[in-house]
């Protein structure tokens, strides 16, 4: 995985930088020990590395604006770390970068349920945002399945989604305001606790920028009430074209569920195989999980039971009670963990129009046998995004490169059916090389004008989204290496 | 007056790349704009491309009419969730609003406050910028974080990035049927705590307005039959201390009303558009003073029509928020800006990012630009 040269004049000067930063911030803030760093050397994408050149953990919007106004001046990169869970490699460092932590961030500010909005500090973790709201019966919607760990800086970086966006949106919809710190260390406000941009929307383009407009620090988040209550139900088939068939016609009904989970059969045998959640044996697994009072939840599934059974299902089963309810999700919920156990594997995350499903996985299924890797696959039926699961053995050399390349070719696959290449993780590192797939270098190019606007020394995470030949002329590039 | 019409997305791109001079960009000319320049038409790209109920789906050239794009959707029971305004009676123009017009100012109607915005239902924008350049982000799909959303930042721009050709939106199923629940004889204090009690219970509430004339609030519920007599019910008890409840099952044309601002139709004066907290909306409008108010969106949205000429924004002074002047002269709009000035670090970030996507000023020159930012 390429990454750009570190900057030799940056390193050299690396006490200097230790010494300006450690003046202006409280001690314990400024990271310089090299067994210290180490620990922020990946994010979840472990298999690349690269120990920083120091890391700042600030407790306040001010001190993360003195960091970046210095590190400006010095003219050394910047990489935004939220808890370091990305799967795509956003907070890769690099040799000369600083690593600029949130993590000890996570207050949260205001919580207001007449406005219906929570004001925290972007280090706080998803899931505790709706912890802060839960006795008050309203919950934060984005819901990744990484959200006890995951925070939300990295959420708003990557506009991240869940199972239950195709009901509730993802962060960007979900997103009301930000504070957020400039490279040059001006501290600006957008949005706020009212709707809607007074000019360009710039929140929405802030949303989903992987950490290279500005360090987000804290953030006005939509709440909303808890609904009566949600129900599901779990559907077997014996194809992967009558299964995608059966969501069509659901959605076609009128009815909104506010999950649409998919798995096929490698995915539903590994997962009954780790959690024993009482899976049927089939092709494809339906869950799909409706809201409401109990009145409406019966009136849904009904619905949907009844074009369950229209295409004459393997298996048809409804939760009667909350522990039920459990076990059907356990065993999705499991996925990751149950490929684990049986190997290393690589998620991938590519898009693609919902009824193209079958042909996908059709195509997956050949390119499997074609590489030789084993692929399980889980899907957010509602909204089109594809979570294949590559398995592969680390320690095998080569492995890698070859589930790398395969992976490679699945979202490729994405695009040319309509979709793209990221729907949730992002594009990092891992998808860099991919872009010019999707996109021609005329729309890169518009994207970067915004970076150019916001950043326009490209010092915020510099190596990110876009293909480093593209980006050279705009990051700077150290004489030595010429 | 020359106009062009470009036919095709190539067509577009040519007359841009060579275009020296301002244009006003038309799509159905239902939303004002600067008369007295050279019209860019967008009526030859017209019609919907893909249409996929199954996969709540549609793609359409950005001069398609709204109203065909509805019937297209009708016809498959689903609609746009965020019913967007037609300005036209609020404005007194003529013409037929279309997609890309709709698109590039965000139209979004009552249904914002629990659905979204237009801009949350918008999958893909394909345009061309004011160099002629083409820039297609987004796609066709929910779920894409390819790169930077540049489908946000497009909604919303009133034609200053670039021109739209074709977009792509999120349809939601159509509903069985509404109803609204009505609580009378409210002032806005209690209107306001009263839409609150509402928006924050359980039971799905699409719509919640308040008319200071009538002292009426308004509440929407829409779904399957059974569901909204439920609801309806309900929800009569959450609000039922805040006075008489009542209800109106002739919801839709209600809500229309609401929606295109029917209250201030025919009448004179100049329209604002305040974007606040909703629990500042009573504040906000006791500061109006001398003119007539709509709440909309729990009271995140006011509309406000005032004496021709008001300079509200000075006489509201500051909150969390923003005032847009929608319907007022020329010349006012000229002078006080149609659009809240922006603070000076963001101003320099806007003005940078649209001197590149319109480096010879041609798109929309100043419309969106406060006289003091210049």
């Amino acid at each position: 995985m390429e990454m750009p040269i570190p900057n030799p004049d940056v390193i050299a000067r690396k006490a200097r930088i230790v010494e300006r930063l450690s003046v202006l911030l409280p001690p314990g803030t400024v990271i310089h020990d090299e067994m210290e760093t180490r620990a922020y050397e990946c994010d979840a994408l472990t298999a690349y590395k690269c120990p920083p050149l120091l890391v700042v953990l600030p407790a306040t919007t001010q001190e993360v604006a003195d960091v970046l106004r210095i590190c400006h001046q010095e003219g050394v990169p910047v990489v935004p770390r939220g808890s370091g869970t990305s799967l795509a490699g956003g907070a890769l460092p690099t040799a000369d970068c600083v690593v600029l932590g949130v993590s000890r961030m996570n207050d949260v500010l205001e919580a207001d349920y007449d406005n219906r909005y929570i004001r925290v500090q972007t280090g706080r973790t998803n899931l505790s945002v709706t912890g802060a709201v839960e006795e008050e019966d309203f919950f934060y919607a984005p819901d990744p399945s990484s959200q006890l760990a995951c925070a939300i800086a990295g959420n708003i970086a990557m506009n991240s989604g869940g199972a239950h966006c195709l009901k509730y949106g993802v962060t960007t919809n979900n997103l009301l305001g930000v504070t957020m710190v400039l490279m040059d260390g001006t501290i600006v406000e957008i949005g706020g606790a009212h709707l809607d941009a007074g000019g360009l929307d710039l929140l929405g383009v802030v949303c989903g920028s992987e950490g290279q407009l500005g360090v987000v620090t804290e953030a006005t988040l939509r709440i909303l009430r808890k609904p009566e209550g949600a129900r599901p139900v779990l559907i077997g088939y014996d194809s992967n074209e009558v299964a995608g068939a059966c969501v069509s016609d659901i959605i076609k009904a009128g009815v909104l569920p506010v999950a649409i989970e998919f798995m096929d059969r490698p995915c539903i045998e590994a997962c009954e195989a780790f959690a024993h959640a009482g899976y049927p044996d089939c092709e494809a697994l339906l869950i799909v999980e409706v809201e409401g009072s109990p009145g409406e939840i019966d009136a849904q599934l009904a619905v949907i039971k009844k074009i369950a059974q229209s295409h004459d299902p393997v298996e048809l089963r409804e939760a009667q009670t909350a522990d039920e309810a459990a076990r059907i999700w356990l065993g999705r919920k499991s996925a990751f963990g149950a490929m684990g156990q049986i190997n290393d594997y690589m998620c991938l995350d590519g898009t693609i129009p919902v009824n193209e499903l079958p042909y996908v996985l059709r195509r997956i299924g050949e390119m499997s046998v074609e590489f030789g890797l084993g692929v399980a696959n889980v899907f957010h039926a509602g909204d089109g995004n594809m979570h294949p699961l590559i398995l592969f053995d680390a320690n095998k050399p080569g492995d890698l490169e070859t589930c790398e390349a395969f992976g490679a070719e699945i979202l490729k696959l994405c695009v040319e059916v309509g979709g793209c290449l990221t729907g949730e993780h992002g594009v990092g590192i891992e998808k860099r090389d991919l872009m010019l797939h999707q996109y021609t270098l005329e729309d890169l190019e518009a994207q970067m004008v915004i970076k150019d606007a916001f950043d326009p020394a490209w010092l915020l995470n510099p190596a990110k989204v876009f293909p480093l030949s593209v980006t050279q002329s705009r990051r700077f590039v150290p004489l030595s290496a010429a | 007056m020359k106009m062009k019409e470009p036919q095709t997305e190539g067509d577009l791109a040519d007359f841009l790349k060579s275009q020296a001079s301002p244009v006003r960009v038309v799509g159905g000319g239902t939303r004002g704009g600067m008369t007295e320049r050279e019209v860019l038409s967008t009526a030859g790209l017209s019609g919907v491309t893909l249409y996929e109920p199954g996969a709540l789906t549609l793609v359409a050239q950005a001069g398609t009419p709204v109203a065909e794009i509805d019937q297209v959707l009708a016809a498959e029971n689903q609609r746009l969730a965020f019913e967007p305004m037609l300005h036209q009676g609020l404005l007194g123009t003529d013409g037929a609003s279309t997609i890309g017009g709709v698109v590039a100012a965000n139209v979004s109607g009552p249904r914002r406050v629990q659905a979204g915005a237009c801009r949350d239902f918008l999958l893909g924008v394909r345009f061309v910028d004011g160099s002629g350049t083409l820039v297609k982000n987004g796609g066709r799909v929910m779920k894409n974080v390819t790169g930077y959303d540049l489908v946000k930042l497009l909604a919303g721009s009133w034609g200053t990035l670039g021109v739209l050709s074709e977009v792509s939106l999120k349809v939601l199923p159509d509903v069985e049927t509404q109803t609204t629940v009505l609580i009378n004889d409210l002032d806005a204090r209690a209107a306001v705590a009263a839409m609150a009690a509402a928006l924050g219970s359980p039971y799905e509430v699409t719509g919640a307005a308040y008319d200071p004339a009538t002292r009426q609030v308004m509440l929407r519920l829409e779904g399957f039959e059974s569901s909204v007599a439920y609801r309806a019910g309900k929800l009569g008890d959450v609000v039922g201390r805040f006075g008489a409840v009542t209800q109106d099952a002739d919801s839709a044309a209600r809500w229309r009303a609401i929606r295109d601002v029917a209250v201030f139709h025919d009448v004179p004066g100049d329209v604002w558009r305040i974007s606040v907290k909703p629990s500042d909306a009573p504040d906000i409008a006791d500061r109006i003073g001398s003119g007539a108010t709509l709440f909309d969106w729990g009271g995140g949205l006011i509309w406000a029509c005032v004496p021709e000429g008001t300079d509200l924004r000075r006489q509201l002074g500051g909150f969390d928020g923003h005032a847009t002047l929608e319907r007022g002269s020329a010349e006012t709009q000229r002078e006080l800006g149609k659009f809240q000035p922006q603070v000076a670090p963001i101003a320099a970030i806007t003005e940078r990012i649209r001197a590149r996507f319109d480096p010879r000023g041609i798109l929309n020159p100043g419309l969106m630009t406060s006289p003091a930012e210049g």
